[in-house]
């Protein structure tokens, strides 16, 4: 994972041509623990902190009516303007696409960013809208009811990847 | 947990527990209203009806732009342009309303139980917002949630509440929600204003200002509501300013970082001096600004428990 990360990190940098106009934006929960990690490894490279901030973006979900258990609704924190910079959201999983949908409806309504960009640690494939990662940490093969859940140090497991079979699909 | 109710009728009925999660409902709320875009699609496609009753602009327009910062379709109706001046009666027009398929009814009554009469008949979600002299739960959760943000807990402040007790909702919302909380409260007002059972709620009831200021961590004063007293409970406003007007020398009474609060409008002159109206102990804009997110909380937090 953290390979991973590092080579994301640099392909930031590549395609941006540094991290000057550029802001990270993680996706609750998991993606802002990577946004994290994604800042400290740029710094380490660069000497220079990109702008970090948090999304949440349960307000935004196309199924917040159907849902049978309530949401933990969290706070958005993103303390700069986002207008005319490059945006990253970060997310863990990118599965069927309507989560990063939803954030980029969030983040639309905080200004008007130059470009939004997308990274994401696991790529599974089973698109439900077009939309795709600019940065993949590792593609993997699914079948649709699979459950693949990203495990973080900052969430206090081991780093990894699980696939744990059939499951609710998030 | 989550919040299992399908109305909001009275603080008195709620756990602790609920009314904490109403409160942290509210937090993501209150960024949304410093966007310059203050809309979220979160109640897109569901109707919200106020009916209003009585007269109201601070509550009335505070559901109104919560109901529309959460894409709700919004429609208030007051009682001059109601049916109601046609003889209908409420239960009617709420069965109309619900016919119409609107999703959340607010409601402001003289009478109190008007919204719980209401909730047991209908189908949609129920909110007082105000009954009589009943409850006013709104204004109780965004009075906690200002404490809770200014003083960072709930749990042992010392609270007073001063004023008019026997004709004030709020009173009644704010002693169940503090006590609830672990706050310590103290009432304070002229005995002709003190409804009897005070102490069956927890709250200790005082009738010298003075001495009941000493070391509170918040003042909360009532208005004086000069609309709701059939027959004079004081002998004169004048003498009334004397005894319960927060002064500045008052305040210097209660604890150095006193919060001073009112559910407005305020009787400038009366209830409050006016340069302890303008203090900066007194953050009765912030209860103003805290009551548009707690109520965008709520509303969400309804119209989540309908989809299940």
């Amino acid at each position: 994972m953290g390979r991973a990360l590092t080579r994301i990190a640099h392909e930031i940098l590549e395609r941006n041509q540094g991290c000057r106009n550029t802001a990270m934006v993680g996706i609750r929960t998991g993606g802002i623990y990577l946004a994290q990690r994604l800042q400290r490894i740029i710094r380490q490279i660069e000497r220079a902190d990109v702008l970090l901030g948090e999304l949440d973006i349960t307000l935004y979900r196309d199924d917040l009516a159907m849902r049978k258990n309530q949401p933990v609704l969290k706070k958005t924190e993103i303390a700069f303007d986002i207008s005319d910079l490059k945006v990253v959201l970060v997310d863990d999983v990118l599965f069927t696409g309507r989560t990063v949908r939803a954030a980029m409806d969030g983040l639309t309504d905080l200004g008007r960013p130059a470009e939004i960009q997308l990274a994401v640690l696991v790529d599974r494939g089973h698109r439900q809208l077009p939309i795709r990662a600019n940065y993949v940490g590792k593609n993997i093969p699914t079948v649709k009811d699979e459950n693949i859940q990203v495990f973080l140090e900052e969430l206090g497991e081991r780093d990894r990847v699980a696939r744990l079979g059939k499951a609710r699909a998030s | 947990m989550s919040f299992k109710r399908k109305d909001l009728l009275e603080i008195g009925a709620l756990s602790p527990e609920e009314i904490s999660l109403l409160l942290d409902a509210a937090e993501p709320f209150r960024e949304i209203g410093g966007r310059e875009i203050k809309k979220v699609p979160a109640l897109r496609g569901k109707t919200v009806v106020n009916l209003f009753c009585e007269p109201s602009t601070r509550t009335r327009t505070s559901f109104e732009l919560a109901a529309k910062r959460l894409s709700a379709d919004v429609v208030t109706v007051s009682p001059s342009s109601s049916s109601a001046a046609k003889g209908e009666t409420l239960l009617d027009t709420a069965r109309t309303i619900e016919s119409m398929r609107a999703d959340i009814l607010v409601i402001r009554h003289s009478s109190a139980g008007a919204a719980e009469t209401m909730a047991g008949r209908v189908g949609l979600s129920v909110i007082n917002a105000g009954d009589g002299r009943h409850e006013h739960p709104t204004q109780a959760l965004l009075d906690l949630l200002t404490i809770r943000d200014r003083k960072g807990r709930l749990r042992d402040l010392r609270v007073a509440i001063v004023g008019d007790v026997a004709h004030s909702r709020v009173a009644r919302s704010d002693i169940h929600a503090l006590t609830k909380m672990g706050a310590e409260v103290r009432v304070v007002g002229p005995p002709t204003m003190m409804p009897p059972g005070l102490h069956r709620l927890g709250a200790e009831v005082r009738h010298r200002l003075d001495e009941a200021l000493e070391g509170v961590d918040v003042i909360i004063m009532l208005r004086l509501q000069l609309e709701r007293q059939e027959r004079s409970l004081f002998p004169s406003i004048r003498e009334y300013v004397r005894l319960y007007g927060l002064t500045a020398e008052r305040v210097r009474r209660a604890a150095p970082d006193v919060l001073v609060m009112h559910p407005g409008p305020v009787n400038r002159g009366v209830e409050l001096a006016p340069d302890v109206a303008d203090s900066a102990a007194a953050v009765i804009l912030d209860q103003v600004e805290n009551g548009v997110a707690v109520r965008m909380g709520l509303m969400y937090l309804l119209a989540q428990g309908q989809g299940a």
